[in-house]
């Protein structure tokens, strides 16, 4: 029998079709599938997750921080009312008074922590594992600027509370940056707009850490996976079928079938 | 009629100089809006150009120029032989792909440029131009008692807001030698990393006073101390113990109707002497952890202070 049975007809008519449509046009099926249905070692492992790990944490950072920039003022003037600056009045009216502000606030403000946290721990397993070897030195150096602007991000975002600890950590990091030879004092003078943290100084880290960081960070991210995607995942080191061993004649089975692809045992 | 060279449309060469042509053009327009200099300079440029345009245009349709056969002394039959037959050299030609290629590269680069470099400039600049702090009137000098420090807080920049606020020590050293009041002004600023140094000793709470948004408290203290990494500086500012690398930052002053104005910070790498009679040596101001003095400064050659002032 050639007919299809009427449940093919409406998947060929409601869902195959129109991605054909879209696919002939953008080739993005295409691309989807490259992307996602990728051939991976057999010994891989949970170590192999820490990356989608951290980029999880960044894309929560990312809708966080888009929603907290609803509610956050950056001017350090003092509000007549509350007699606080405007930008620790919004912080305080986030936390205590907007409905799940105190969640969202605490999202993005712990979400930093692991979001630096999950690098560090990605970058010891690429390095202990030896993944940065040809051909994927590219990644290794996308990754240390990716952990590079992740810290910027976390060092400009930590003044936005403009608090005691804020300020005055910031004074010290601005500081730091001006004991650097050559043209740390300049540096330091840019950071702060001036010779002191003044009036520009908030509005400033903001717009480094909502806009002018995030815009270099998503571009590296994206550089990062599509190297991730053309390269492939590194095997282990103690992988077999890396040191070109025969692999034992054991296929997955269960729920695993047909999820992880073999190279036929003919490395 | 039927002349076959009507037949093939008639090309003229490649020719560069309609560009020199075309600046010319602007030139002389710009010109009549700014400067009769600019126009007659594009007037030139127009006609100068444009005779070469024309020249390069009209090559082939004006009557050959008659050509000289090369003088050639017959040495021998041979060299009469090879002698090369007269040919019009061609045309130095440049593809017209070559040459959209490079306009639009070099256009893209020079409106990038345009575009580029007033936001880096106003990213940059605004961080060093128009920084100097003005001057601070903190209230007649009888508010400060002759020997003891009082802690000055005050507003640097009202416009700012309290962002501005800087905390000075004021000592009245009373008259020097030579007869003129001394006072010795040291800034609160830590000169390791930038945290607030504190005066170590008792606030006379009773003799606090607020004068013109000036708060004056003093305070019984022959060293000041920073709570955050723990420097600790003597009475005349000089580094004592822990991390910073410098003495106390003061700033110069001056006597106005009977009244102590603030004026300029400066860097102070060493104090020797005290009070009225203290010998300073004196640096332009840089950012907290710079060395002024000894070979370590030589890693901070300029500083903006020297620049911008």
């Amino acid at each position: 029998m050639a007919t299809k049975s009427k449940k093919d007809q409406i998947v060929e008519l409601a869902v195959l079709a129109p991605l054909d449509w879209v696919d002939e046009r953008t080739a993005g099926v295409r691309g989807t599938k490259w992307f996602l249905f990728r051939n991976v070692p057999r010994d891989i492992s949970w170590a192999q997750t820490l990356g989608s790990a951290a980029l999880t944490a960044f894309i929560v950072q990312t809708l966080t921080g888009v929603i907290l920039a609803m509610y956050y003022e950056p001017s350090s003037a003092i509000d007549p009312v509350t007699g606080k600056p405007i930008a620790y009045t919004s912080i305080e009216s986030i936390t205590n008074d907007l409905t799940l502000g105190w969640l969202v606030r605490g999202m993005h403000r712990w979400g930093a922590s692991v979001f630096i946290i999950l690098l560090f721990l990605h970058m010891g397993r690429v390095f202990l594992f030896g993944a940065y070897k040809y051909p994927r030195e590219l990644n290794w150096i996308t990754g240390v600027l990716i952990l590079v602007t992740g810290m910027l991000m976390g060092f400009t975002g930590y003044l936005l509370p403009w608090d005691q600890t804020a300020y005055w950590a910031t004074v010290v990091g601005i500081n730091l940056n001006g004991t650097a030879p050559f043209l740390g004092p300049w540096l330091a003078e840019f950071l702060a707009t001036g010779p002191e943290i003044g009036a520009d100084t908030l509005p400033k880290w903001y717009a480094l850490h909502m806009l002018l960081l995030p815009g270099a960070l998503i571009p590296l991210i994206g550089i990062h996976i599509y190297l991730v995607t053309r390269l492939g995942v590194a095997s282990p080191p103690w992988s077999s079928e890396a040191a070109g061993r025969e692999r034992a004649e054991v296929q997955p089975t269960g729920a695993r079938a047909g999820l992880v692809r073999g190279s036929g045992g003919r490395d | 009629l039927s002349e076959s060279r009507h037949d093939t449309p008639h090309l003229p060469g490649p020719s560069l100089w309609p560009i020199g042509f075309a600046i010319g053009v602007a030139c002389l327009l710009i010109g009549l809006v700014i400067s009769w200099i600019v126009a007659a300079i594009g007037a030139v440029l127009v006609v100068a150009f444009g005779l070469l345009w024309a020249r390069d245009v009209t090559r082939d349709v004006r009557d050959e120029v008659p050509e000289i056969e090369p003088e050639i002394r017959a040495v021998s039959d041979t060299a009469v032989a090879v002698a090369p037959a007269a040919t019009r050299a061609p045309l130095p030609t440049y593809t017209r792909s070559r040459f959209l290629e490079a306009s639009t590269l070099g256009l893209g680069a020079a409106i990038g440029a345009v575009v580029t470099l007033p936001v880096l400039g106003f990213t940059i600049l605004p961080s060093f131009t128009n920084r100097r702090e003005g001057e601070a009137d903190l209230g007649p000098i009888e508010n400060f008692p002759e020997g003891q420090y009082v802690i000055a807080s005050y507003l640097a920049d009202p416009t700012q807001g309290e962002v501005s606020r800087r905390t000075t020590f004021i000592r009245n050293n009373g008259l020097s030698e030579a007869g003129e009041p001394s006072f010795t002004i040291l800034y609160s600023r830590c000169v390791h990393l930038g945290c607030p140094v504190q005066p170590n000793g008792p606030i006379d709470e009773e003799a606090t006073k607020e004068i013109d948004g000036v708060a004056l408290r003093p305070v019984l203290a022959q060293s000041f101390g920073c709570p955050c990494h723990g420097g600790l500086y003597d009475a005349e500012g000089n580094r004592q113990a822990g991390p910073p690398v410098r003495s106390m930052d003061r700033y110069t002053f001056s006597i106005r109707n009977g009244r102590l104005v603030l004026n300029e910070l400066y860097a102070v790498g060493n104090v020797s002497g005290t009070g009225a009679n203290a010998t300073i040596s004196r640096y332009p101001w840089s950012t907290p952890g710079t060395h002024v003095d000894g070979i370590e400064a030589w890693l901070y050659p300029i500083v903006p202070s020297q620049v911008t002032g």
